[in-house]
């Protein structure tokens, strides 16, 4: 999997752009964070990479394929939910399966599986409205997970939660991450979290988002809480940190 | 009366802890009200809110009621209009013909039920109102379920709709006599007419209020079109859909009546009338009595339905 994104902008209101001239290229199995203060563009880019509105300028390229609409190689995940609340949990996963055409047994054999990566196993026949936050986002997460996607696009998908449960599913999401063979996009307004799941963190800037830094996160790839503590971590925490503080400051001062 | 949903023992008396549900006395005092609270917590553990007068507490708008208190209403809003009746019947105010007694309205609803007019004339009324709502729902649910979904469709459809919206049915009925005859078309027709432009625009409504989100995230899993529409929208409409015909069936039911006042040979109105003819307004009362029973019936079974639907929704 290569997804390339070539000159990429787009613009919702003519000669006001949101984003302009992004030129990466995110390799496969990388987990990539895209930092940026409000105003920075950094959901509309997942949007443009999920497909779900077009670009003004350039283009995205999924191993060598132009994106032209949605679809299951770029699973989506928001930061509220979005279950089907009439599906019982089993059936949430389901439903990417069922536009497969998948044999029911192989389906049910996928769904189990998912359920039991995500630790949810037990909760199969509940009703999402029964689930807590996080519970419910792991279910999100395996619902997408299920289509196999060559890229998981994450919105800010634990912004809702609290703290501690933050935490835990930043864990769970590193352990899907090496479970499972996929990259991951991840969208956060939370630098710790980025500096502390990334392998990679991006940067924007606001009044177009623009790629302000592109930082490799050179911390061990098995990272404990207690990473969090480290020098190494809380000094690249601090300069991911200045610079989106900055971009935020020149925000304001543009409003 | 089975309107209001069991509020027992919702937690809605939290006003115990009288620091918690504080009055303040004015709006403007509230940010220096809170820097007191701080101050007053950590020196002295005081009364941090300095406007609060002791005992008086805020409630909220939409406190609970128990489930007692809730049903001793429920029984007074039948009892108290029934016992003004039988007062005002027996306090000879008023002329019987007029105003008969509930017993008398009893007496008369027996006879009918007795002689076997009643059970026709509530036999052709229900199978007017089960064609003519079960036409109009098969008309208005596509075409509220197209609106909602296709903005295309809502700019098409929803002028026309909606002006056709405020043309009251019943005015409808010489012409539709002339258009069908006095026979059950016009009935019929009345009856779909007065329900279908409501009932279309209210579903809608419905389709419309679907999340955005789900709708892009559902394209995310590999869904088409069509699949979001029959496995995402309409599923997650049907609830409020069915809450839309609870409300358009009690319309329904009253244009049966309607329809049935005029040019009829059966059916409940056609009782009314055939009552009016010969001042039996006991038999009047007896058939609104029931008109109002029939009506609340199909209200608490569409409830139901709801409810069993829409167990998700809660």
């Amino acid at each position: 999997m290569t997804l390339r994104l070539e000159n990429l902008g787009k613009e919702f209101a003519a000669g006001r752009p949101v984003l302009a001239d992004l030129d990466v290229t995110i390799a496969s199995g990388e987990f990539v964070c895209v930092v940026g203060a409000s105003g920075s563009g950094k959901s509309t880019l997942l949007s443009l990479i999920a497909g779900l509105i077009p670009p003004t300028t350039g283009r995205i390229l999924l191993d060598g394929e132009e994106v032209t609409g949605p679809g299951p190689e770029r699973g989506l995940v928001f930061q509220t939910a979005s279950l089907y609340p009439w599906r019982s949990v089993a059936r949430n996963v389901a439903f990417g399966l069922e536009a497969l055409r998948l044999p029911r047994a192989r389906r049910q054999e996928r769904v189990g599986r998912l359920l039991e990566e995500v630790g949810l196993a037990h909760l199969a026949g509940a009703l999402p409205g029964r689930l807590s936050g996080g519970q419910q986002q792991r279910v999100a997460i395996a619902r997408a997970l299920a289509c196999s996607p060559r890229v998981l696009l994450l919105d800010e998908p634990f912004g809702a939660l609290d703290v501690q449960t933050k935490e835990d599913m930043q864990l769970f999401i590193r352990q899907v991450w090496q479970d499972v063979p996929t990259t991951v996009i991840m969208v956060t307004h939370d630098v710790e979290e980025a500096v502390f799941l990334g392998r990679r963190v991006l940067v924007l800037s606001c009044d177009p988002g623009r790629i302000a830094r592109d930082l490799a996160v050179d911390l061990p790839a098995e990272r404990a809480l207690t990473e969090k503590r480290s020098p190494e971590f809380l000094a690249m925490r601090a300069e991911v940190e200045d610079l989106v503080r900055a971009e935020h400051r020149a925000h304001q001062a543009r409003v | 009366m089975t309107g209001v949903p069991a509020r027992a023992g919702a937690p809605t008396r939290q006003a115990a802890d009288p620091g918690a549900h504080a009055d303040v006395d004015a709006g403007a005092h509230v940010n220096a009200d809170r820097g007191a609270h701080v101050s007053a917590d950590v020196s002295a553990g005081g009364r941090p809110w300095s406007g609060v007068r002791p005992g008086r507490r805020i409630r909220l708008l939409n406190s609970g009621v128990s489930a007692r208190v809730a049903w001793v209403l429920r029984a007074l809003s039948v009892l108290v209009p029934l016992a003004a009746w039988q007062a005002l019947s027996a306090s000879g105010l008023v002329n019987p013909t007029f105003l008969p007694s509930p017993a008398a309205v009893w007496a008369a609803g027996n006879a009918m039920a007795a002689s076997g007019d009643l059970w026709s004339d509530l036999a052709a009324s229900l199978g007017r109102i089960g064609l003519g709502f079960a036409l109009a729902v098969l008309i208005s649910v596509p075409l509220g379920f197209t609106m909602g979904a296709l903005p295309w469709a809502q700019a098409l459809l929803e002028p026309m709709i909606g002006l056709l919206r405020y043309l009251p049915a019943s005015a409808f009925i010489p012409l539709l006599i002339i258009w069908l005859g006095i026979g059950e078309a016009s009935k019929v027709a009345l009856l779909v007419l007065g329900v279908v432009f409501f009932n279309t625009l209210m579903t809608a409504d419905v389709v419309r209020q679907v999340p955005r989100r789900l709708l892009e995230v559902s394209a995310t899993l590999g869904a088409g079109r069509l699949r979001v529409a029959s496995r995402v929208v309409f599923p997650y409409a049907l609830p409020g859909m069915i809450d839309a015909m609870r409300v358009n069936a009690a319309a329904a039911w009253n244009f049966v009546v309607v329809a049935e006042l005029i040019a009829a040979t059966s059916g409940l109105g056609y009782r009314i009338t055939r009552a009016q003819r010969f001042l039996q307004t006991d038999r009047i009362f007896a058939i609104l009595v029931l008109i109002g029973l029939i009506g609340l019936a199909i209200d608490v079974l569409l409830r139901l339905l709801r409810t069993r639907i829409g167990r998700w929704a809660g």
